[in-house]
């Protein structure tokens, strides 16, 4: 058979390609669903460890942790909300919300989604896990802060890069640079404020962390993109009520407390019962009496 | 089946060191042994594959769309290659990211195609695409030791260098932080090429 002539050419090509297509094809949907699964356990990983859950003490990763377990045990509330601070009804925060299309659409001032993970620590108390997106240096970097029920302190906060300098930017996600970010206040005097990251050392301000020596671009693109996203969240963290400490505890009902002066000496104000009735108790001498 | 197939891959006739192929992956993912061993393992399964099944057809495929109809064969088995990591192995896949999709570029493999499994029958065809893989993949191997033991302090991430050594445990050691960028990767590949010449002497120019 004549291997050169037009037709035998077109023929062969066209089976060849049809073969390898269809090859191509079945492997893809044969491995979406594991695949998907990866990509869901890499997010929750993430997650997690903007709230300090799987981590060593000093901020590494604990390789042997279990991370769909951890969030599915902790995370108890996912929800989207809008720039105002409106949840958005039947969106799935997790699976629907792609963070690189709400970057785009917050850069030109559309309407954005913004996914919110809430989640209940071990001790009880709750955080709200916000999403973060921004060019770095080189490419995408993303990240997860963890922000307290005062709506005001950060918890913990997690970054990651897609392709930053090693050694020098991709610093960002190494335990040494964002374990710093836990404890900063989102204020700064009395004003709501993102955390800076701030070149030549933050010098232990509330608000401020040190930036990476010999990546001042990278430090500059984290310190912009939590300052676009965390001003997006505002409306939802202003507009929330603070949960308030009342007899050791923190829970929401406490939001009604006593008028001031209503309670006397050595009594705190508590709220109790199903109606959560602000009353004025004793003040525990000891933890015991905190049930 | 000649000896040469399956020894001038590793030495004689390397494909980095000797023909200079393949260079660019070996600078971007040597960076950690355990990258640099799944992109040989995956570089010697293309290879292989590629070269055998090209073999297999070699007497059907029409010479003037030969390179085409390689490339399709090559890209097929990268893809594979591609989505099976990023399914079973899927830190390991993010870490090389793009670069596992590169393999296709990398010029051994069309190289070896064209060179050899075009005019061999398909079992030298297998051996000698696997041989030159498994080369290429060794002088990853032995940039990638390098690199992570002096850049990083580590070996396949479990930490060689004692804790205890380090400045900032009151040590007087410091992971060399220049082994992290691909010029490092580059200035080892040349020491390796210059060690294999002094000992190869027919590779020195006069």
């Amino acid at each position: 058979m004549n291997t050169n002539s037009n037709t035998y050419t077109v023929i062969y090509t066209t089976i060849l390609v049809v073969i390898v297509a269809a090859i191509l094809a079945f492997a893809a949907s044969a491995l979406k669903d594991k695949q998907q699964a990866n990509m869901d356990l890499a997010k929750m990983k993430t997650i997690m460890l903007a709230a300090n859950m799987g981590q060593t003490p000093d901020g590494n990763v604990d390789k042997g942790a279990d991370f769909m377990k951890l969030y599915n045990d902790h995370i108890t509330n996912t929800f989207a909300i809008d720039a105002e601070g409106n949840v958005l009804e039947g969106v799935d925060a997790f699976k629907d919300i792609d963070l690189k299309t709400q970057y785009t659409n917050l850069k030109k001032g559309l309407d954005v989604k913004l996914p919110v993970y809430e989640c209940t620590m071990d001790d009880g108390r709750k955080v709200n896990i916000l999403a973060m997106y921004g060019a770095g240096l080189w490419g995408a970097i993303w990240g997860y802060v963890a922000v307290e029920d005062d709506n005001e302190t950060v918890a913990g906060a997690i970054f990651d890069h897609a392709s930053e300098t090693p050694g020098l930017g991709a610093k960002i996600a190494e335990p040494a640079f964002y374990t710093q970010f836990r404890g900063k206040k989102l204020s700064d005097a009395g004003q709501f404020s993102s955390v800076k990251v701030v070149k030549g050392g933050a010098n232990g301000s509330e608000n401020g962390v040190d930036a990476i020596s010999g990546a001042t671009m990278t430090s500059k693109a984290v310190s912009t993109s939590l300052e676009q996203w965390l001003g997006a969240y505002k409306a939802f963290l202003t507009s929330r009520p603070a949960a308030k400490e009342c007899c050791g505890k923190s829970e929401e009902c406490c939001g009604e407390c006593c008028a001031e002066g209503e309670c006397g000496s050595g009594e705190e104000c508590c709220c109790s019962g199903e109606g959560c009735e602000a009353e004025c108790e004793v003040e525990p001498v000891n933890t015991e009496k905190d049930e | 089946m000649n000896k040469d197939i399956y020894t001038k891959p590793f030495f004689k006739n390397n494909p980095i060191t000797v023909l200079v192929l393949g260079i660019c992956s070996s600078l971007a993912v040597t960076v950690q042994l355990k990258g640099a061993l799944v992109m040989a393992l995956s570089v010697t399964i293309v290879t292989a594959c590629s070269s055998l099944l090209l073999s297999l057809l070699r007497n059907t495929i029409p010479t003037r769309v030969r390179i085409i109809v390689q490339l399709v064969v090559v890209a097929m088995f990268v893809i594979l290659i591609d989505q099976l990591l990023q399914a079973f192995a899927y830190d390991t896949s993010k870490m090389l990211s793009v670069y596992i999709g590169l393999i296709i570029t990398n010029c051994i493999i069309m190289g070896r195609i064209e060179a050899f499994a075009l005019g061999n029958k398909p079992w030298p065809s297998f051996v000698d695409g696997a041989c030159n893989g498994l080369g290429y993949g060794m002088i990853l191997i032995i940039v990638a030791f390098f690199r992570e033991l002096l850049g990083s302090g580590t070996l396949f991430g479990f930490q060689v260098i004692p804790a205890s050594w380090y400045i900032e445990n009151g040590g007087w050691y410091m992971n060399n932080g220049l082994m992290i960028l691909p010029p490092m990767a580059l200035i080892l590949l040349g020491c390796v090429v210059w060690i294999q010449r002094s000992i190869q002497k027919d590779l020195q120019e006069k």
